[in-house]
């Protein structure tokens, strides 16, 4: 292909304008991404420089022990108490204030406040209001006449006091997403439903907003469930994966094997799958969303 | 009336007063929900001006019987380390944002504007990598980093972000808008391309500067991951990290550590008063990052 002058100029600018970019990413993202592949089918460890090739005997493992199905399964469970309620509940308190624009912007900021609060801090705070003996959760249940519960300290509710603090953090950032979709629906189509008879507040819900809402729910719902496949903060405050492993999650076990015992190959393992289940919820977006918008 | 003129779709055969009261019920409702999402601020803020054998009464009372605010915050910032703690989260934040807009405007002005091989390559794994969480890469960035002898350093805790391909994308997304025929014109007159950066483009592109400015700014304050990897001195601890150390002392100075809390919680909340709607835009343009 021949090429002007200038248009020579333009590639000889252009890749200097994107060096140092590209450097960068080589560093950051390509190099680490090969290294990690090529460390998950050896023995390395970083106490020791001597390793071997294992072939994938480190994802053998994973689908062999104990400890990696046990942080899927906790992973899973917590995100199963947390997507309904931080879906379903942004999208209500969304439609709610939508129809009370006059209270929009401090209801705006009293909801969006947790999204924007280092969750880290926030945790100590929530550590104090779930303790079991003197925490203003169990004072509560105690005023109403029900018994205190062990919020952090249980086996069976661990996962679900740690949704109710991941819940308080996301519910903002999905209405505010919900609201964004809201506003976008034109006045018009609920005029034209209501000439077709849909009166009542859940009959204009499914006839025109759900219909409307359909790209914004798919990234909230996409969104939510990698955050949800994500979490590990709270769970190194407050629970180290207790008790008893009751907590350990995905992420956690990762960083336990990578960082804490050094089995650098075995974590590399875990990453990948990681990284595989969250191209799979990306996949599934783009492809879903780009029907969406065709219809 | 106010209800009314919000609900004109409603059907006309339902009586007025009781759709009023529905109105005022789910009103109620909603500002309860707003007080429970701000009752842990209020918490905190308020245990932080207790005395330690207060945080804990049965009954609880939003203002102090026994008024500690004062020794308790004078400890945190004068006798503990917070002051640090807070220095060190602003220096790696301010450092991660300069670089990442360093490199990513030149390059997202490229990869939009101008013609040159292998932009789709570039392109591709500009993409690639925005669904690539740090928790991928931790492993081998960690083992490169002990290996050149940088572990628990400024650079080490922002290395992995000098590079945002999220920045590349969006900024690359702002820039293809701006028409090509103002460009054109500026070349004309004797603009260098970089003046044509720095005069025309990035001006333009200011509101998405600002927010992916607050977003990135946000997400490394809050991260507590990278930071739990590569800082081992307290003299690089950062505001997060920090709050983990401190969890043993917690056990015998409950007004300290929430004052504590408070002081590492502070700067995002107040800032976040101060530009709501940058805020919002910022942390929900962004969702791939959760």
């Amino acid at each position: 292909m021949a090429q002007t002058a200038s248009e020579r100029a333009q590639a000889r600018l252009a890749y200097g304008l994107i060096a140092p970019a590209t450097f960068l990413l080589l560093l950051i993202y390509v190099i680490p991404i090969a290294v990690v592949i090529a460390m998950s089918l050896t023995d390395y460890t970083l106490v020791s420089d001597y390793y071997e090739f294992v072939g994938f005997e480190n994802y053998a493992k994973m689908l062999s022990e104990e400890p990696f199905r046990n942080a899927l399964w906790n992973t899973f469970v917590y995100a199963a108490f947390l997507m309904p309620l931080s879906f379903g509940l942004g999208l209500v308190i969304a439609i709610a204030i939508q129809e009370r624009q006059q209270f929009r912007s401090i209801l705006e900021v009293l909801f969006f406040l947790p999204v924007t609060a280092t969750l880290t801090a926030m945790s100590l705070v929530f550590a104090a209001l779930m303790d079991s003996r003197q925490g203003v959760f169990n004072n509560t249940l105690e005023t109403f006449g029900f018994s205190g519960l062990n919020w952090l300290g249980s086996e069976t509710l661990v996962l679900f006091s740690l949704a109710i603090i991941s819940l308080w953090a996301l519910i903002g950032f999905n209405m505010v997403l919900f609201l964004a979709g809201l506003t976008a629906i034109p006045k018009s189509l609920y005029d034209a439903a209501a000439i077709d008879g849909a009166d009542g507040a859940i009959d204009k819900f499914f006839r025109v907003t759900w219909p409307m809402l359909g790209p914004t729910a798919m990234f909230v719902a996409v969104t939510n469930s990698i955050t949800a496949f994500k979490i590990f903060d709270t769970v190194a405050v407050l629970t180290q994966g207790g008790p008893n492993r009751a907590s350990e999650v995905y992420l956690y076990l990762a960083y336990l094997e990578g960082f804490e015992y050094f089995n650098m190959g075995y974590s590399a393992a875990l990453s990948l799958v990681f990284l595989a289940i969250i191209f799979a919820f990306a996949l599934f977006q783009a492809l879903v969303i780009d029907r969406k918008v065709h219809y | 009336m106010a209800d009314i003129a919000q609900n004109p779709h409603a059907a006309p055969t339902f009586p007025l007063w009781r759709r009023r009261i529905w109105f005022h019920a789910g009103t109620a409702l909603l500002f309860l929900g707003g007080w429970i999402m701000v009752f842990p601020f209020v918490w905190m803020l308020s245990s932080s001006l207790k005395p330690t054998d207060e945080v804990f009464d049965s009954d609880f009372t939003l203002w102090p019987r026994t008024f500690a605010g004062f020794e308790n915050y004078t400890k945190v910032l004068f006798e503990q380390p917070y002051l640090t703690f807070l220095m060190n989260s602003f220096i790696v934040c301010a450092g991660i944002l300069v670089v990442q807009l360093l490199t990513a405007v030149p390059a997202a002005y490229a990869l939009a504007k101008l013609k040159f091989r292998g932009s789709t390559i570039l392109f591709g794994a500009v993409l690639a990598g925005i669904t690539i969480p740090i928790n991928v890469t931790s492993i081998p960035l960690y083992v490169g980093i002990v290996r050149v002898g940088l572990l628990d350093t400024y650079v080490a805790m922002m290395f992995p972000f000098f590079i945002s391909v999220f920045a590349i994308f969006l900024f690359r997304q702002f820039f293809k808008t701006f028409p090509d025929s103002i460009i054109q014109a500026a070349r004309v007159d004797g603009f260098t391309e970089i003046e044509i950066i720095l005069r025309l483009i990035v001006p333009s592109a200011v509101p998405a500067i600002a927010a992916f400015s607050v977003f990135s700014f946000v997400a490394h304050w809050n991260d507590l991951y990278w930071p739990l990897i590569v800082v081992q001195s307290q003299d690089k601890m950062t505001a997060t990290l920090s709050m983990l150390q401190y969890q043993s002392a917690f056990d015998n100075d409950y007004g300290g550590a929430f004052a504590g809390a408070t002081v590492i919680t502070a700067p995002m909340v107040i800032a976040f008063l101060f530009a709501r709607q940058l805020f919002i835009r910022g942390i929900t343009m962004t969702g791939v990052k959760g």
